[in-house]
């Protein structure tokens, strides 16, 4: 119940109705011009090619792309199947976000925590931050091996951001509300827990955003470099032998990843939000 | 035997806000001592450092010169003796009412069950008892600002210190408040001190109002607030007895001398 009262849908005004019926249509013609958008990219990509307006070698078309997939889902000798590949990307992604988030968030903690620190390293972290990580690849590779490199390479794109966001996060807590937990005698860990923490839940889920996406740049990237296993490698194994249906089934899984990374965030996010 | 100690005391209070540009003083050598159930307002204009009174009085801020005591010691600290009621509600929007009611017992460790029994209790006689698992967007301002004194209460404090509690209401919901925490703070006995820079609300709340200088706020004067009446009148009815309009001309001109001086 809240403070104003609604009515019955029962004792609805036929006002109320008809202005129902039009925000209906509204929602149903936004999901429908997306849609058609969809529809169109596909139905062109399939058709330039066919029609040799533009070379299908260099595009490849979506008709192409399924039985590709097939073809891909065997695991050969020399070939992983496509699903050890999405599989391996996907986890690669999740423990980059995952570590970029508990990470920055605890970094972000102490940099409240300790103003000194976050005025000594405030100029470091933005230049982290503007820092191109993808030229650390080849280091990485160096140092960490294959598989590491690309978790490393996930984590070091998104933890830089997630601490910068996070802290401004903090720092944007109202300071009255601090004000009212130290008139009941709160000392800064409670401050932190009670106040500072619960009150950044939207920037930790705006960072989750930002962080999802840039940690998959991360792994598919690595993957060109240092993997035989992942998307990013197998797109690149693709390119290499050109085979556009390869690369182009890739890409496809690679929109769908995200996607779905997509979806589970703002599922997370309305499940946290529900209470706000 | 000595005496009883005042409930508050400032003995020649000095505090000096330090900025890279420069220092400001925001009070000099204030002194005051308030009794054990008293109800004293403070009035004085935007600045003069009626807020940052609250604070050192509060523990959360230390003067640089001078003492603060309560029971006739000197503050270190916050004191779960003092309830402090901000300029406004400051409920915290992840929380439910009853979750905020008791955010200062928990704070102060204090026993939970207990803690929630009586902030039940509080919210249910300020009308808010369907209210406890809302959340504060769905309440009104009125609304808010009594979880704000029921959470000020939980903590069962004996000094109450209220700083412009009701500044942010429309003015009906200001009237009707602060009718009603004068009488529930008259009722529980505790000692109250309300900065405000409203003369009607001094006059009609308390029973002594002192006024403070602008910057550097220095205490002006010190008025006592009596009416003919045996019984000490509501906030609400002490606006219409005749000794009101006396009390606010004489506080106006106290106030318009310095806005000229």
């Amino acid at each position: 119940m809240s403070k104003v009262e609604t009515l019955t849908l029962a004792s609805a005004s036929p006002q109320y109705l008809a202005w129902l019926a039009r925000e209906r249509r509204g929602a149903r013609i936004v999901r429908g011009t997306q849609l058609a958008i969809l529809l169109a990219f596909l139905v062109l990509w399939e058709v330039l090619p066919k029609a040799l307006i533009v070379n299908p070698v260099l595009t490849s078309y979506p008709s192409a792309l399924w039985p590709t997939f097939l073809e891909l889902l065997k695991s050969t000798p020399q070939q992983a199947s496509i699903l050890v590949h999405t599989w391996a990307t996907a986890l690669a992604t999740v423990l980059g976000f995952t570590g970029a988030m508990v990470l920055g968030t605890a970094v972000a903690a102490a940099l409240w925590w300790w103003n000194v620190l976050y005025k000594v390293l405030d100029p470091y972290l933005v230049v982290a931050n503007a820092m191109p990580k993808t030229a650390f690849v080849p280091i990485f590779y160096i140092w960490l091996g294959a598989t590491l490199s690309i978790y490393g390479m996930s984590l070091a794109i998104s933890v830089f951001i997630t601490i910068l966001m996070i802290y401004s996060g903090f720092q944007g807590i109202d300071p009255n509300k601090i004000k009212l937990a130290q008139t009941f005698g709160a000392t800064k860990g409670q401050i932190l827990r009670k106040v500072v923490l619960p009150g950044s839940v939207p920037t930790l889920l705006a960072a989750l955003k930002v962080n999802a996406g840039l940690s998959l740049v991360g792994v598919v990237v690595g993957e060109f470099q240092s993997a035989n296993l992942g998307l990013g490698y197998l797109i690149q194994y693709g390119a290499q032998i050109f085979k556009m249906n390869i690369v182009m089934t890739g890409i496809t899984i690679l929109a769908i990843v995200s996607s779905l990374m997509y979806l589970g965030i703002s599922w997370l996010e309305a499940v946290v939000m529900r209470r706000r | 035997m000595a005496a009883a100690p005042p409930k508050v005391e400032l003995r020649n209070v000095n505090l000096r806000y330090f900025g890279l540009e420069g220092e400001t003083e925001a009070l000099k050598d204030v002194s005051m001592s308030i009794t054990p159930g008293e109800f004293v307002a403070i009035i004085g204009q935007s600045g003069c450092g009626k807020s940052t009174l609250l604070s050192l009085i509060s523990g959360i801020l230390m003067p640089t010169g001078g003492a603060v005591l309560l029971d006739g010691r000197a503050v270190a600290g916050p004191s779960r003796k003092v309830g402090y009621m901000l300029q406004q509600d400051y409920l915290f929007e992840w929380r439910t009412i009853l979750e905020n009611a008791v955010l200062g017992a928990e704070i102060q460790g204090a026993d939970m069950g207990k803690a929630r029994a009586r902030a039940t209790a509080l919210l249910t006689r300020y009308g808010l008892g369907q209210f406890l698992h809302h959340l504060p967007r769905q309440l009104s301002g009125g609304m808010r600002q009594r979880v704000a004194l029921a959470r000020t209460l939980c903590t069962e404090p004996d000094i109450v210190l209220l700083d412009e509690p009701f500044a942010a209401l429309d003015s009906q919901t200001r009237l009707a408040l602060s009718d009603e925490v004068a009488v529930i703070l008259r009722r529980e006995k505790k000692t109250a001190i309300l900065v405000t820079h409203d003369i009607g609300e001094a006059v009609s709340m308390a029973e002594r109002v002192i006024v403070l200088s602008r910057r550097p706020g220095r205490v002006k004067s010190d008025h006592a607030i009596r009416f003919a009446a045996a019984e000490r009148p509501t906030p609400l009815a002490a606006r219409n007895a005749p000794e009101f309009n006396t009390y606010f001309n004489r506080l106006w001109q106290e106030l318009e001398v310095h806005v000229e001086g």
